[in-house]
């Protein structure tokens, strides 16, 4: 019985807890690497369309977002706006008339061009995240400027849909 | 003995874990993994001017009307002349009127010749609405993905997305995804 007992039957020696900071460093690099910042907080509310035929966006540094939706309720008591559909570039919204009086989509990609390298930006991608509800007048607005601004990739954001077959 | 009063005294390193952990759960909260998807679409370049464009046979244009009130139209033909397939203005067969149209190789007179010189034309008005678009959308992309899937299971023996580059760009020049947008109509 006592044979493999002879180190003095005190319990289990300590495991030494010298490697957990590096364990936990480990741990800390990889959400450190995979972590993606959101950059803008939305104005508008967007609740994706669903479609089953999704591709997977891929190199997320050479997407640009732009934001199609009515104003959330906090902007709407705020800038005093109706539930109207309004685009969102970066932090700022705009109205339907303003993006093409304006050429706000052009001077939006102009900027996402100039921070990116000279060979990643044909590779760049204009997501368009609209939501459900809006119609199709505001995204051929849209589409038309990013045709003027030559950035002809692009992807309509859309949850995936169970297949229904 | 000697050596032990010599030097600076070691640094406790037992808050080092803490401090990591503290670290690791700012990381873990601000985390957002999902991954963005969605139906990609490549828009046509600003026309230049003075260049014609290239016309393209009647029986070789599948079109699709999306009217104000997301009821569909689709055809063969001219939108002026269209020779009507669905007129119910519903999208279930859809899908499938456009599959018969490409892999219609020149059978029918009033359906495409072949799959490269098959055109669908996607039309919709002001009003309509961005979901039904993404569902139509969703329709064309799935015909063509189910057409290159049949293909490359017969050539190859394995779906589409199986496939390396060099086959996948082969089954793609054979069914080319043409889907052409007209400028929205006012109504």
């Amino acid at each position: 019985m006592s044979k493999f007992k002879k180190g003095g039957g005190k319990g289990m020696p300590a495991i030494s807890t010298a490697s957990l900071p590096d364990i936990v460093f480990m741990l800390l690099f990889f959400f450190m690497v995979t972590t993606v910042m959101r950059e803008t907080t939305l104005k508008v509310t967007v609740t994706p369309p669903e479609a089953t035929e999704v591709k997977k966006m891929e190199k997320k540094s050479l997407v640009s977002y732009i934001y199609i939706g009515s104003p959330t309720k906090s902007q709407q008591s705020q800038m005093n706006l109706s539930t109207k559909a309004l685009v969102q570039l970066n932090d700022v919204i705009y109205k339907r008339e303003e993006i093409i009086a304006n050429s706000e989509i052009q001077k939006f990609i102009d900027s996402e061009r100039r921070q990116k390298d000279e060979k990643q930006q044909n590779q760049m991608t204009t997501s368009i995240k609209a939501d459900q509800n809006v119609t199709m007048g505001i995204v051929t607005d849209v589409k038309t400027e990013l045709r003027k601004a030559n950035a002809l990739k692009i992807n309509y954001s859309t949850k995936k849909a169970k297949d229904a077959n | 003995m000697a050596s032990k009063r010599r030097g600076l005294p070691e640094i406790n390193a037992g808050s080092m874990a803490d401090i990591a952990f503290l670290l690791l759960i700012f990381f873990l909260v601000t985390t957002t993994m999902d991954v963005d998807s969605g139906i990609s679409r490549k828009l046509p370049p600003m026309p230049e001017e003075n260049v014609e464009i290239p016309e393209i046979h009647k029986r070789n244009i599948f079109v699709v009307l999306i009217n104000k009130n997301n009821k569909i139209l689709a055809g063969i033909g001219s939108p002026t002349n269209i020779i009507e397939i669905n007129g119910d203005g519903s999208i279930s067969s859809l899908k499938d009127d456009v599959k018969t149209f490409i892999t219609n190789n020149g059978g029918s007179p009033n359906s495409s010749d072949s799959p490269d010189k098959a055109v669908v034309s996607l039309q919709n008005q002001e009003g309509t609405s961005y979901k039904t678009y993404i569902q139509v959308q969703n329709e064309l992309t799935k015909a063509y993905n189910e057409l290159r899937d049949e293909k490359s299971n017969v050539d190859y023996g394995k779906d589409f997305n199986r496939l390396d580059n060099e086959e996948q760009k082969k089954i793609k020049d054979f069914y080319p995804m043409k889907v052409s947008e007209a400028e929205t109509k006012a109504n």
